[in-house]
């Protein structure tokens, strides 16, 4: 890949792409193409609009400084915490409010309905809490006793 | 949405208000907040507790250990988004961005509420009150979100209402039963009088021994006329058992399928009453097992298990009555075994609980994926999927069959072990009986009433234990019908609403945003839609044109801002009145199994026949209807007559045109069919237009060229308005959209086919094959 465009960060914090044409797309973000499956295997830089104005394969082929402004970028906007333990449950019927720890910390959520937790690939599984957020057990079988046990009442 | 900001915040937590105290603490006077949040989020995105808080003198933020802050200055604003679940608000000047902070949506709305109350600081109060509703004015005090009409409770920040469910679940149940009071007490009543009856035989097995057949082992000759009487007695009880038993399973199992058949009836009312958000979150297959299966299985639990339970429990009780009537000694020994059962019989239970729902959830899978496959058949079958569809087929059952395998495991050891304690429990009776008749405590009859009796008895503590199951069983699916029947729905009726007059069809949205989970679908629409005039909504996909057309169906309520119909907010109207001034076009006309005559008055049952031809009409459907062998008899919909597209979609345009609504949408009536059908669909189309407010939404721009003015949607917000003309001389975002629209149409006309422009790329294309052959061929080797 040539190098043709260049990523800059402004004052007020967003990320710049200026494209080969010297084009300047204020506020892109990268996005992955797999962000579960696959994290380091496509990333994309949207602009503003929605369109995208590069595309990266592989992680591995993004110049060095970019990289960093990318994971930056990323880090900021890719949240889901990956559930370590599953501590306590208020009840086995939902809603439920669990005491869990990720590795973002410790924190409690609270499970609508037995359908929000989702099994997206072989034991992979998504759980959305009711605000929103995207909580993921990276494999169910690799959890402790006790919170494997405490999951299996939901699913 | 501009929530009126309360003059006081409610007042913090102990933990911070000590730490704001400290001596380190920039706040001068932790008393005169604003706002405050107490943040969930640390700049890393780790679940870490910190403060952020506004007063007179200006911003501060504490995470307990340092203190910022940032003096009150009119060039800073508050920029507030969110992302996946993850809200930001940035403080900002015209060129820096001084500081993010991160949290989770649970503590949005007080972020709304510091951000707003920043605004006012630092531009006074410029801002413009907008026209309040009664709707603005009820929005919860603690996190600012409206709530619904009349009621107390608020739904986004009172979140834990909900009791746990277990076997307690079926007590919900009498709420169902209430009706059936008469008939339930007189079922007690008779089993009281059946259980009591089949207990007397044992009873006359001890004179009958004692009188007859031992004084005839010790010399005496039987007395005929005593045993008569004893035989004829035992024979009259088992004859009113009978009686008594027969009229008590009859009436009871006619309360329990009336119980079932109402269970039935209001969840489906429920169900219908719901908004379309929950259905857009449930799967078809699971909705129909939860209302099929799961109420006939509470239904058979009730008229079968549950009277069994309590026919045993009354027999239980009066046996040990009786037993302790006649020798209390051997009583105590005879219910030594009971308290060890009971003990087993609570363990097991939760085993087996746990045990069931996994197997309900596991079979609504094993549904689902029938659900899947069956609707989307020409898929897989083009795909040649069927092994595939197969194999998960398989494997759910599989997985249904090694859960079926561990309950089972419980189970099954649970039944022998209570036979083998009934067995243990009968030796102890006959060993300490035979030394009780040796020591001439007890007579040889008093005996063998005992060994009668709880013969019955544990046969009884085994039937006993199955309930358990049983119980476990429909208190899962009891509790998935409560779920559906405790889901309030999104879309309240209002408590008292006015009728609803004559309708002018005049729509305003004011403020009008929706957020759909996480993700804010739409923000800030302001609208106003005369009587009689035609908008048409354009947008790429996704900008939400059609959540736009279901917040005005009010198919969900709006999340902010108000929709009001002749300048009334429509949440203060009844649903159904409502949506009776709606007529609703959709892309893919449903069409339910009727004929066609029924399908065009379904929104008006009481249409007559006149009516209905001249709906057709006006719609051009009266032709082919007529050419249809059976006329406006034929059967449609799934197993009757198929009809093309264009067809489907006139007989659902007649339906819209036979109810007169004043309001109509058309969600991309014309985009499913060719051309020509689409010609024909636009004329039928214009009868139905005429006069009416109307909403269109359609892909095709060159639908919209009648519309009055078009709304140009993008990413949730209108971008632009105007009629065609005007939007094509300013050269906006609709004029990029039409010119696409319109190469990409010239390209269709000029390439002629779908396979034009595959020949282009070919040469690139067997490249790419020969790729691909070649790493194929790597791996393998």
């Amino acid at each position: 890949m040539n190098k043709t465009h260049q990523l800059e960060r402004n004052a007020l914090g967003s990320l710049v792409f200026i494209d080969a044409k010297g084009e300047r797309h204020i506020g892109v973000h990268p996005v992955r193409a797999f962000p579960i499956t696959a994290p380091v295997a496509g990333i994309g830089i949207m602009n503003q609009s929605g369109k995208e104005v590069c595309w990266f394969p592989d992680v591995a082929l993004i110049p060095e400084a970019e990289l960093a402004l990318i994971e930056e970028e990323l880090a900021a906007r890719e949240f889901m915490p990956v559930i370590e333990r599953i501590t306590k449950v208020s009840t086995f019927a939902t809603p439920s409010i669990w005491d869990i720890e990720t590795d973002r910390g410790p924190t409690r959520i609270r499970l609508k309905g037995e359908e929000d937790i989702r099994r997206i690939a072989g034991n992979t599984l998504l759980i959305a809490d009711s605000n929103g957020l995207q909580f993921i057990i990276k494999d169910s079988t690799q959890l402790d006793k006790v919170s494997k046990k405490l999951l299996d009442r939901f699913r | 949405m501009k929530p009126e900001i309360l003059p006081f915040a409610p007042s913090l937590p102990s933990y911070w208000q000590s730490i704001l105290q400290g001596e380190k603490s920039p706040v001068r006077s932790p008393d005169a907040l604003l706002a405050w949040v107490e943040l969930d989020l640390d700049a890393d995105l780790r679940f870490e507790k910190s403060l952020l808080l506004l007063s007179q003198d200006g911003l501060f933020w504490t995470d307990g250990k340092q203190f910022q802050s940032w003096p009150i200055d009119q060039g800073q604003y508050l920029v507030h988004g969110d992302h996946a679940g993850v809200g930001h608000l940035r403080l900002e000047t015209a060129d820096s961005l001084l500081r993010a902070w991160y949290f989770t949506l649970a503590v949005n709305p007080q972020i709304l509420r510091l951000q707003s109350s920043f605004k006012q600081l630092t531009r006074g109060e410029e801002q413009s009150k907008g026209e309040s509703s009664e709707y603005d004015k009820q929005v919860c005090p603690v996190c600012l979100s409206p709530k619904s009409a009349n009621s107390d409770a608020c739904p986004t920040c009172d979140p834990e209402d909900d009791t746990p469910p277990s076997t307690w679940t079926l007590f919900k149940l009498w709420r169902f039963a209430k009706p059936y009071k008469k008939q339930l007490a007189l079922g007690f009543v008779l089993t009281l009088l059946s259980t009591g009856a089949t207990l007397i035989p044992p009873y006359l097995t001890m004179p009958l021994m004692d009188h007859v057949l031992i004084p005839y082992e010790k010399g005496n000759p039987i007395d005929f006329h005593l045993a008569s009487m004893y035989l004829l007695a035992l024979f009259g009880a088992a004859i009113v058992a009978w009686g008594l038993g027969w009229w008590k399973t009859y009436l009871l199992a006619l309360v329990s399928e009336r119980i079932g058949a109402d269970l039935r009836n209001t969840t489906f009312e429920h169900l219908l009453k719901l908004s379309l958000e929950y259905f857009g979150g449930k799967r078809t297959g699971d909705l129909i097992a939860r209302i099929g299966a799961e109420t006939d299985r509470i239904c058979v639990f009730l008229s079968l298990y549950a009277l069994d339970f309590v026919t045993d429990v009354l027999m239980i009780t009066m046996t040990a009555a009786i037993l302790v009537s006649i020798d209390p000694l051997l009583a105590l020994v005879t219910l030594a075994p009971l308290p060890f059962i009971v003990w087993m019989i609570h363990v097991v239970r939760d085993r087996l609980r746990f045990g069931f729902e996994k197997i309900d959830r596991i079979w609504s899978e094993v549904t689902n994926i029938l659900a899947d496959t069956i609707p989307g058949i020409r898929v897989v079958k083009a795909f040649a999927q069927e092994d595939r569809e197969l194999k998960r087929f398989v494997d759910s059952n599989k997985h249904n069959l090694q859960i079926n395998d561990r309950v089972n495991r419980v189970w099954g050891l649970f039944s022998p072990t209570v036979t083998l304690l009934t067995e243990t429990g009968l030796l102890v009776v006959w060993g300490f009986g035979i030394w009780q008749v040796a020591h001439q405590k007890v007579t040889v009859g008093v005996l063998i009433a005992f060994l009668a009796y709880i013969g019955r008895f544990y046969i009884r503590l085994d039937s006993m234990s199955r309930i358990v199951s049983h119980t476990q069983k429909a208190a899962a699916g009891a509790k998935r019908i409560f779920d559906i029947l405790d889901h309030v729905s999104s879309v309240p009726e209002p408590i008292n609403p006015a009728p609803l007059g004559p309708v002018q069809g005049r729509l305003s949205l004011r403020g009008v945003g929706f957020r759909y989970g996480n993700r804010a679908v739409t923000k800030g629409i302001n609208l106003d839609i005369a009587p009689g005039e035609m908008i048409g909504l354009v947008g790429h996909s996704g900008s939400g044109k059609s959540t736009l057309v279901n917040l005005i169906c009010r198919f969900y309520d709006v999340s902010s801002g108000s929709i009001s119909l002749d300048g009334r907010d429509i949440r203060s109207m009844r649903i159904a009145d409502y949506r009776k001034c709606i007529g609703l076009v959709l892309q893919e006309p449903f069409l339910f199994f009727g004929t066609i005559a029924e399908n065009i008055a379904y929104g008006k049952s009481d249409a007559t026949r006149e009516e209905i031809i001249e709906a057709a009409r006006a719609a051009h459907a009266h032709e082919f209807i007529l050419r249809l062998p059976l006329g406006y008899d034929s059967l449609v919909g799934e197993r009757g007559q198929s009809l093309s597209g264009g067809e489907r979609q006139r007989i659902s345009i007649a339906r819209a045109l036979l109810i007169n609504p004043s309001i109509l949408i058309l969600d991309e009536a014309t985009s499913s069919v060719d051309t020509t059908t689409e010609k024909e669909i636009q004329r039928a189309l214009d009868n139905l237009v005429k006069g009416r407010t109307t909403i269109a939404i359609a892909h095709r721009l060159s639908t919209l060229r009648k519309a009055d003015r078009l709304v140009v949607l993008d990413k949730g917000e209108i971008v632009e308005i105007g009629s065609h003309d005007q939007l094509m001389e300013s050269q906006g975002a609709y004029y990029a959209l039409y010119q696409a629209q319109l190469r990409h149409a010239a390209e269709l006309v000029e390439g002629g086919a779908i396979g034009e422009s595959l020949e282009d790329s070919q040469e690139e294309r067997r490249e790419e094959k020969l790729e691909v052959i070649a790493k194929n061929i790597g791996g393998g080797v």
